[in-house]
This record gives C-alpha cells, structure tokens and sequence, in this order.
C-alpha cells in the first residue's frame, strides 16, 4: 500500500498504483489561499444564508457552518481561506448587496 | 441463424449480441447504417441498452467514456472525420482504462471530400493506446467486436475493429449470427474494478504530477504486451465455442514460400486469391495478413519473415512524408533480426481506388525484377 505522509500519497512502487489516476492524490496539501490577490469576507448582519455562494464556489472553499440562531441549528457560508483562490465568484453571484465585499490581502 | 447482411450491420449485430448497454454515437457516411439498427434494435426493445443521441463524435466518445467508467458495456462507431474528431478523448478512454469498443469504418480523409476507403483515418490514431483489428469480411467484422468486448475487459483498454468502406461497409454477404446464449456463455458480464460508484466516490484523472504520470504510463504499455496473448487466447476460445478460430495474424500457404505477401484488411483477401493463380504458375509465394495491429504482433511477423527471401508489404494509407503504416510496422519489427529479408513497401488504393487481382499480380512481378528496394514507396496505380 502506497504511504501517506502528512502532504500526499506516495507511490513508491508501480505495483502500489491503481491502473488509472482513481484517487490517486488528494490535492488537501495544495494549500491555495496563497494564490490570493483579493480577499471576501461576509458580512453576517447582511448575509440572508441563501448559501449560493457556498453553490458556486468551484474550489470549493466556501463551507457550510452551524449554527444557532433563536434556539434552532441553522447553516451559514463560511471562507475557508486556506484554499479560497479569490476568483470573486461568491461576490459576484451574492444576490444581497454588501454582504460579501471584498479587501485587498495584507501580505 | 445465418442472414445476408451489409458489414456496417454486422457491427450492430456484434454489439447486440455482446449485449451493450450504452451506446453513443453521432451518424457519418459510410457509418451510418450501423446506428440506425442498433437505434431501431434500441426503440423495439430487441436490445436492451440506453441509446444517447449526441451532438458530434467527440461527445459520442466522451459519453462511452463515461458510461464504461461506470462498468457499463459500451458500443461506439464512426469513419474518418469522425474519428479524427474523437482524436483527444480517444486518448482519454486509454488513459482512463475504459474498455470501449467501436466499430470504425476505413474512409479516406478531406479536402477533398471524399468517402471512399483508406485506412490512414484508424492508422493516425495507431498512437493513442487503443487497440485495433483490421477484418476482411463481414463475419469477422461480427465476430471480432464479440472478441473485442473480452479482450478489452481483461486488459482494461478499448479497442476498435475496423472495416473496409463499402468494400465490407455496404457489401453483403453471407454471415452466421450465433445465438445468444452462446455468446452470453463465452463472454459474460464483467466487473470493473476501479468505477464510478456514488457508493464508493473517487476522483477520476484528477491532476497528476510528474511523480506518478510515468508509471501510469508503463501500466498502459505493459497491458497492451498482455493484450497480445490475450488476443490469441479469446481467438482459439472464440473457435472452440463458433467453430471460426482467429489469431493476430491470418497466414496462407506460407510453409515453404519464398516470397511473402504482407497486407490487411480486404486487400489481403483479394491477395489471397492471387496466391492461388501464382502457385499455380509455379512461384513460391505465401500470404501474412495482419489482423491486429495494435498489439502489434512484432514475433510473430519476425518469425515469418526470417524464413523468406522477399517480402511484400501492401498499404492502403500513408504517412506524409515516411512511408506505408503497415510498412513501417513491419521493418520496425524485423531491423534487429539477422535474418531479415529485403521488404519492399507499395502503396495504392488510396481514395479507394480500385485493387483487383492483377493489380496485385503485377505488384508482385514488378518487385520480382528487383533485389533491394530502391526507396521506401513503391507507387502502384498512381497516374504518375
């Protein structure tokens, strides 16, 4: 069986490997936040939870959160900005004004 | 149950009885009469399998794709354009270790149009991994995609049988459907090891890097070596249950000949009879018609050739700028062997003009007179 280090698979062997690219790697490693130019950020006052952005995101690093909300569990987008890539898709399908706007990343 | 049916039928009947469960395909000229029964079996509910209409061949390639690598038994075919189309996700069912099989019909490409036979359209794709049956009749056409469903499952690589345009395509003949029990017992239903399985999800082709692509790579070409055996053992199995026996290639009183006569396809069978009229006359000539060209049999043709002074290669397709495809098979193969004859490559037929008999006896004569080959095209019926 292939080894796992905490990156990626690895492979030592051909006899390790399936015949075709089936899982072969989780990409988990690939840390894409740091391709980052432009950064969302949510506005929960604003933020009706309708989730498309949480739909749209092709990373996706936008994640479906709990939470409590007049005693009921409810969800919430939340960023994952270990892997968000900033491509302004959230922002540009939100259908709410303001309610993800975006900063220019600091680093 | 024998019928007289057109090849492009025999290829519907073949995925019939091979009971394909999906079929995707896109109409093309001289193709199309394979799909329109299987569409017709499909309505009738003679076949039990989802018929997808598409909007080109690359979609009818992508969605066998998709269906083999859910397990599913697969059934494509296409000519030419077509399949040049196909070109990129042909690729991808070999990568991916799809075992699709598709019926392609030899038609030679444009400008200018044209829809007469060439096999340079299946030959360009020689290159992609898939593997390739070159048939002569009608019942191989039948019988070769029946072997081509087990081959391609046991290896995990698709494979194309290919047929000659209107020479096989629109000509009937006489060819023996065998009952299906029959063929459900010699080809049963198989499972895919790595599939799509909402079960079991998995990425498929996700991103690979430089650290595991190359070995992926090895494990297709050490599959396509295996197929090799593979081919001949599904041939003599295939006899064993039909009666018809099929091997990677077809040899013709090639016991004590001097001069070999190396072809494909319908070529070969009308150069079969050719050998009969030159025996007659007292020439010493036998017949190899390679039938699976990818595996290429490269030991066998070896082993035939070593023991010949002349050899032949008939090709009906070039490579702009090299030479026939078949010929170059051919001298690849023998170039390290001590024993190698001199092996003359000819082309003609191109655009489907017309071979008979004595276009292959003079072919013959003609290399008869020489010693070595001049150069690596010998042009035969060109207005030149």
């Amino acid at each position: 069986m292939p080894k796992k280090s905490d990156k990626k698979i690895i492979f030592e062997r051909v006899k390790d490997m399936p015949p075709l690219a089936v899982s072969l790697y989780t990409m988990d490693y690939n840390k894409t936040g740091s391709w980052r130019n432009v950064r969302p950020v949510i506005n929960y006052d604003k933020c009706i939870n309708c989730m498309i952005c949480w739909k749209f995101c092709p990373e996706p690093a936008i994640d479906a959160e709990k939470f409590e909300e007049d005693g009921k569990e409810k969800y919430r987008p939340a960023i994952n900005y270990e892997y968000c890539k900033g491509c302004g898709i959230c922002w540009t399908e939100c259908p709410v004004e303001g309610a993800i706007y975006t900063e220019e990343e600091a680093e | 149950m024998r019928k007289v049916i057109i090849g492009n039928h025999a290829l519907s009947y073949g995925a019939k009885l091979g009971r394909a469960q999906v079929i995707a395909a896109y109409p093309i000229t001289p193709q199309t009469e394979v799909v329109e029964l299987l569409s017709e079996m499909c309505a009738s509910g003679e076949l039990d399998a989802k018929f997808i209409k598409v909007e080109s061949e690359h979609s009818a390639m992508a969605a066998s794709i998709g269906a083999s690598a859910t397990g599913a038994r697969t059934f494509t075919a296409t000519s030419s354009q077509g399949l040049a189309l196909m070109h990129e996700v042909l690729h991808w069912a070999v990568g991916a270790r799809t075992p699709v099989v598709m019926g392609n019909i030899n038609r030679a490409l444009a400008p200018p149009w044209t829809i007469w036979t060439e096999q340079t359209d299946s030959l360009a794709q020689r290159d992609t991994g898939w593997m390739q049956v070159y048939a002569q009749n009608n019942q191989e056409v039948l019988d070769s995609i029946i072997q081509a469903y087990k081959v391609a499952e046991q290896v995990q690589l698709p494979a194309m049988v290919v047929l000659a345009a209107f020479v096989l395509s629109h000509t009937t003949e006489t060819v023996d459907i065998p009952e299906q029990e029959k063929v459900d017992d010699f080809l049963p239903p198989y499972e895919l090891e790595y599939k799509i399985d909402p079960d079991d999800p998995h990425a498929f082709g996700g991103l690979t890097g430089p650290d595991g692509y190359f070995e992926l790579r090895y494990i297709i070409q050490k599959a396509m070596e295996d197929s090799l055996s593979k081919w001949a053992e599904v041939g003599r199995e295939f006899g064993d249950h039909f009666g018809r026996t099929y091997g990677l290639v077809e040899t013709y009183k090639v016991e004590d000949a001097k001069e070999l006569i190396i072809s494909s396809a319908t070529l070969a069978s009308t150069a079969r009879s050719v050998i009969d009229y030159l025996r007659g006359k007292g020439k010493k000539v036998g017949l190899l018609r390679i039938r699976v060209f990818r595996p290429f049999p490269a030991e066998t043709v070896r082993s035939l050739l070593s023991s010949v002074d002349k050899a032949i290669v008939i090709d009906r397709n070039i490579s702009f700028g090299s030479s026939g495809i078949f010929y170059q098979e051919v001298k690849a193969a023998c170039y390290n062997e001590k024993n190698t004859p001199p092996i003359f490559g000819v082309i003609t037929g191109l655009g489907g003009r017309d071979v008979g008999e004595k276009d292959i006896i003079n072919i013959y004569e003609d290399v008869m007179k020489q010693d070595e080959p001049k150069s690596d095209i010998i042009w035969k019926g060109v207005r030149i």
